[in-house]
């Protein structure tokens, strides 16, 4: 339970709403890690190719948006190299959505670990959050290489200085899909109906953010619905940071980041609250 | 509190019963609303003790209800109980797997619960991978994992297949890695909940072994929870005793015990069957009574049969029209329902079956106890006419009687609580 010996503990009905056992889950680290790796390890086993499968699903989705949205719809994408516009969103929004899919799952895919053994919870969902940066990662080389490639054929783009928000960036993705996936997890122990939500309303929830068209390209009209995605602004900077493209100002960044709090927020303390219990219910 | 490891006051715990649907979500909500006014949980409130054979009004079930207890550190507590009277609700909360509905627990040290072993074991990774994954889910830090790796590796026995996925181990061979990493924690409070249960004999003698090297030897406080009582007697100084959720009984672990068989068997231990609803007529033999006695015929009651007994099953029956075709007889099997063995009066040599005579007849067979492990067992009666039909089914359990076993077999100081349905002591002879 602790790592010190003689140490007091108490077990109460409920504990305070804030309480993060942020001393408790640091002395969890190792199992932190070894959870990580058990995800990574565990994806490629038993395969021939291992960690390209990493690869295959970003490379598919973007030929067939290059084909659908591009060649097809004939949506704009701002004169950048169409692969590349699309893969710089499907990156960052796979990251985002596959944080909050599979946190939103957390208390039922543990159910049986959870019900047999005390660490604290919150290691389960950051465990989650860790393992698809390690998968974002492998993709953002795909998407080095892809910029690369572009390079050296002569398409013009350039980075930018504000490159360098990339790693807060996926910072707020982190926190933004932990934060809502929390929530989602914490609301369906009891009643599942969210979870259907879930496993519909993510993959549609893509369009609502630009990751097939530039928000320069949104008509007017629903312009101030696709910057209400809070998700809109990251992908915006990122586009920004990495193509010298996109539409960014400062305040839909403070936006983004107040979301981001704010559900995070919310998201630890229904969590904690639904924690002690649910074993109960699920 | 100097010397008390765990102080646990006033522990109480609710289930809601049934299915969770729309029809839940409006009292729910009602429960909620009168939370959020300061007052009660209105549904707590009509709570009552668990009996799980009662059917009852509320949906609430109250799996524990206001448990007091103070455990000293180094002491090894076994708590016990029929199914259902809240042992296991009991460790889900000191684990902090769930949390209690009112009441606090307090103590110090680590504790280290073995709910299950095995948790969190992932099919995909190799032994060595899942030594330190299930380690460190136990709440091992890593560099403890690696001091102790090789000593796990040893107590598990698997040595050549570290480095194979586990799931292709025999299901024995993924216990005992799993038990050898739950062995190796470093705390000063072990929970245990019938992990002993599985792996052989030889593995669940280890097991054994190392829980009483834990207790005994480091001197920690372990709490044990088992339905074998001989494990709980040998392993045990204290026992706690729950019924239906309550605390019935915490003291010495031999009262105890006790304790428990009088309740436990009080209502399910029947060792005289009598006739009133005149059933199982048959004019070659109309049974009317069957008794379990021990060697002078006294009836054995409730009492608990030890090794140096006889048990006498008494037959008594009418005879009205004699059949040479009837066989009387019995099935004898153990709490788990295995078959031990069936026995018919027809079973010996021809020349040596009883004759009966007309009118009220008594037949004895005769089981010497030294043959049977400890438990309990059920005697099903047999009557039948041999090719023609049954009077009275065994395998259908027309007629059952049931008696206990303790500490069978101890005159041997090397003896152990073998594997096998029964015991059997055969002669040993040097013959040069």
């Amino acid at each position: 339970m602790t790592h010190e010996s003689n140490k007091r503990w108490t077990i109460k009905p409920s504990s305070t709403l804030l309480d993060l056992k942020i001393s408790e889950t640091i002395e969890y680290r190792d199992l932190l890690w070894l959870l990580v790796r058990r995800d990574f390890v565990s994806f490629y086993k038993q395969t021939i190719l291992g960690p390209v499968w990493f690869f295959i699903q970003p490379i598919f989705t973007i030929l067939i948006y290059t084909l659908i949205f591009g060649s097809v719809a004939g949506i704009s994408t701002d004169g950048m190299p169409k692969p590349l516009f699309y893969l710089a969103g499907v990156v960052t929004w796979n990251y985002f959505s596959d944080c909050l899919i599979k946190t939103s799952t957390v208390f039922r895919d543990n159910a049986t670990i959870f019900g047999k053994v005390y660490f604290p919870r919150l290691i389960m969902p950051l465990s989650i959050i860790f393992s698809n940066m390690v998968r974002f990662g492998v993709q953002m080389i795909l998407f080095f290489l892809l910029m690369a490639f572009y390079f050296l054929k002569g398409d013009h783009f350039h980075i930018t200085s504000y490159v360098l928000l990339f790693p807060f960036l996926v910072i707020l993705m982190a926190l933004l899909g932990l934060g809502l996936g929390m929530i989602v997890s914490a609301l369906t122990t009891k009643y599942r109906d969210l979870a259907f939500l879930i496993t519909f309303g993510v993959p549609l929830l893509m369009y609502t953010t630009t990751v097939v068209y530039p928000l320069s390209a949104a008509p007017g009209k629903f312009k101030w619905l696709i910057e209400l995605n809070p998700l809109t602004a990251i992908i915006e900077y990122f586009r920004y940071g990495f193509l010298g493209n996109g539409t960014v100002s400062w305040l839909s960044l403070a936006y983004s980041f107040m979301v981001t709090v704010v559900v995070l927020l919310f998201g630890v303390i229904i969590f904690n609250k639904v924690e002690k219990n649910f074993v109960d219910t699920v | 509190m100097s010397n008390i490891a765990i102080k646990a006051e006033n522990i109480s715990k609710a289930y809601q019963l049934g299915e969770f649907s729309t029809g839940t979500l409006s009292r729910d909500i009602e429960r909620a609303w009168a939370r959020l006014r300061g007052k009660e949980d209105p549904f707590l409130m009509i709570g009552e003790t668990n009996d799980r054979t009662k059917k009852s009004e509320s949906n609430i079930v109250w799996s524990l209800k206001d448990i007091n207890f103070e455990i000293e550190k180094g002491d090894t507590v076994g708590i016990i109980g029929r199914n259902g009277a809240g042992k296991s609700t009991l460790l889900k909360i000191l684990s902090r797997v769930t949390s209690p509905t009112t009441g606090e627990i307090t103590g110090i040290g680590r504790i280290a619960s073995l709910l299950e072993v095995g948790t969190g074991f992932h099919p995909e990774l190799t032994g060595r991978e899942n030594i330190y994954l299930n380690g460190a889910i136990l709440g091992m830090r890593k560099a403890e994992i690696k001091r102790q790796f090789d000593q796990i590796v040893d107590f598990s026995g698997v040595e050549r297949y570290i480095d194979t996925p586990v799931k292709r181990y025999s299901s024995g061979m993924y216990v005992r890695l799993a038990f050898a990493v739950a062995a190796h924690l470093e705390s000063e409070i072990l929970i245990v909940d019938e992990v002993l249960a599985v792996g052989d004999a030889e593995f669940q003698k280890k097991c054994l072994g190392k829980m009483s090297e834990v207790s005994k030897g480091q001197g920690k406080t372990v709490l044990f929870v088992s339905h074998n009582m001989n494990a709980v007697s040998i392993l045990c100084k204290k026992g706690i005793f729950l019924k239906n959720g309550i605390l019935d009984f915490s003291g010495s672990v031999s009262e105890c015990i006790n304790i428990y068989n009088k309740h436990d068997f009080a209502n399910v231990l029947k060792s005289l069957w009598v006739n009133t609803n005149n059933q199982f007529y048959d004019e070659s033999f109309f049974i009317k009574k069957v008794a379990l006695t021990d060697e002078n015929f006294n009836p054995i009651a409730e009492r608990t049969l030890s090794s140096d007994e006889i048990l006498n099953i008494i037959f008594e029956g009418e005879v009205v029209e004699f059949n040479s075709a009837l066989k009387i007889g019995y099935e004898l099997l153990d709490g788990d329902g295995n078959l031990i063995f069936s026995s018919l009066s027809t079973d010996q040599n021809q020349a040596n079956w009883i004759g009966l005579n007309k009118g009220l007849n008594k037949v004895v067979s005769s089981i010497p106890i030294k043959l049977l492990k400890p438990g309990n067992y059920v005697v099903s009666i047999h009557v039948s006419l041999h090719h023609q039909k049954w009077i009275c089914n065994a395998r259908q359990q027309d007629i059952r009687l049931n008696f206990n076993v303790i500490n069978s077999y101890y005159e041997s100081p090397y003896w152990m609580q073998d594997s096998g349905l029964i015991k059997v002591i055969v002669p040993y002879y040097l013959i040069s």
